[in-house]
């Protein structure tokens, strides 16, 4: 049972790197994104942590009382914060990318801009917005 | 390969990859084990040596210092480049200000959303910027209290129309706002070499421990940070915020930058 | 290990695979938000106060409006 915090952190993982490959929407793709970084901040944190030990703030408890370890809270501290505005870079470049084309697929972008055929035929999401002249190819 | 070669290839690597990982992290002490680390030695020093109690606020910005200058201007830069991103293109135009939604008439803002989010704008901005100035001596600092300030805009917008936050300020004062943020924390390490000492070094006075004015350099590197993270949060909801409410698909007849893709 | 932090692992584990297998974006900015706010009550409960502080303010609300924003822009303005 004490393996538990890294199996989650391994799952969580797993998880967000599947909804990224399986994913046929790109919001989808940067959400599941996120979840992948909060894998990495549930490792450190279970890294850091100790049995007993309280919060490394000494403001109301005696400055020798044991404490958790501080080192891995600095670095997911300010990870959190920089990781959602990098993810808020990626929602914008999702959001011109759905202008120039009316596509938010993955699949269909994958033949953008060559237009270059994929085995499969995959099919775009347009709302019929689409600009430049390219729109994803139905059927 | 198609969707489901790709499925199943992927399924087969996660296997692999979550049994190579259990076993790596089968390797780690038992959670929760106590064993000494760097950290634990650091949480015996950092009250005598510096005189701060949230001893995370100390690894931020007095003895890793200089990492997380590099993860501000992460920041800065992904502010940057979604302002770069986000800009008008020549083939739109702005257009007539209203919030809309897809398909549907728009209801008037209600009674209850304007008196809370006017109600809850003062107190979080006071809570924010108590954040801030106490990031050295309770749970807090620049990075959370520059969010909750930014929260505080978020809920005037909510609260009232977009052009509210234009008399709240402009986009110019923003952007300054946020290079003086992000300067004053390379400044203040610039003082650390101005007193003889290293980039960064603690050169202020260290105070006393659990008054406000501890702690040496650390509260003004909160202050500068605090500043960034607010005016970088705002100028990002700006500009995803002008883009879905004024911007709006211009006509075909103003060439665009690029030649179509056929 | 607590029952405490069994629960709230477990709860992870579940929100985390809940955000993944919804698949419109629009429902998922929801999940995610719940998902930041589970992830702040883990970091507490790790003894984590200042991540938890961060978590919740930006996986909860920071988050879920840049893709709420985002949506508003792809679903389509007034033509």
């Amino acid at each position: 049972m004490s393996f538990l915090p890294y199996a989650v952190a391994i799952w969580l993982f797993v998880v967000g790197l599947y909804g990224i490959v399986t994913s046929r929407n790109l919001l989808h793709q940067i959400i599941s994104l996120s979840v992948l970084q909060a894998s990495t901040y549930v490792l450190l944190l279970a890294i850091g942590f100790r049995r007993g030990a309280a919060a490394p703030v000494f403001a109301d408890i005696p400055a020798n009382r044991a404490a958790v370890d501080p080192i891995v809270q600095a670095l997911s501290l300010t990870d959190v914060v920089v990781g959602a505005t990098v993810t808020a870079l990626l929602l914008a470049i999702a959001v011109q990318l759905h202008k120039r084309t009316g596509s938010l697929d993955p699949e269909a972008l994958r033949r953008w801009p060559e237009g270059r055929e994929t085995e499969d035929g995959a099919r775009g999401l347009s709302d019929g917005r689409a600009t430049h002249g390219w729109r994803p190819p139905t059927g | 390969m198609t969707v489901r070669t790709r499925r199943a290839v992927f399924l087969l690597a996660a296997a692999v990859l979550a049994a190579v990982l259990a076993w790596a992290f089968g390797g780690l002490p038992h959670f929760g084990a106590s064993r000494p680390s760097s950290g634990l030695t650091l949480n015996q020093l950092a009250v005598p040596q510096r005189h701060i109690t949230d001893v995370v606020t100390a690894v931020n910005f007095d003895y890793r210092g200089f990492d997380t200058l590099g993860e501000e201007f992460i920041f800065f830069a992904a502010v940057l480049g979604t302002a770069l991103i986000l800009r008008p293109k020549l083939a739109e135009r702005p257009g007539h200000v209203a919030d809309y939604a897809t398909g549907r008439a728009v209801p008037p803002t209600s009674d209850a959303v304007r008196v809370i989010g006017l109600g809850l704008t003062p107190p979080t901005v006071v809570f924010g910027l108590y954040v801030i100035a106490h990031g050295h001596l309770t749970p807090g600092g620049g990075f959370q209290g520059g969010v909750v300030v930014a929260t505080a805009v978020l809920l005037i917008y909510l609260a009232g129309e977009f052009e509210d936050l234009h008399g709240l300020y402009t986009e110019v004062a923003l952007e300054r706002a946020e290079a003086i943020g992000a300067a004053g924390y390379v400044g203040v390490g610039l003082l650390g070499l101005a007193a003889g000492g290293v980039f960064l070094q603690n050169v202020l006075p260290l105070g006393q421990t659990g008054s406000v004015f501890s702690a040496g350099v650390v509260p003004l590197i909160n202050l500068s940070v605090g500043l960034e993270i607010t005016a970088g949060l705002v100028l990002l909801l700006t500009n995803f915020l002008h883009q879905v409410i004024v911007l709006r698909p211009g006509a075909r007849s103003a060439p665009t930058a690029l030649p179509p893709r056929v | 290990m607590s029952a405490l932090e069994i629960t709230i692992l477990l709860f992870v584990g579940a929100g985390g695979t809940c955000v993944v297998a919804t698949r419109d974006p629009l429902r998922q900015a929801m999940v995610a938000s719940l998902f930041g706010i589970l992830l702040g009550i883990l970091f507490f409960v790790l003894q984590a106060p200042d991540v938890a502080l961060s978590e919740i303010v930006v996986g909860a609300v920071a988050l879920p409006l840049m893709i709420l924003l985002s949506l508003a822009k792809i679903r389509g303005g007034p033509r």
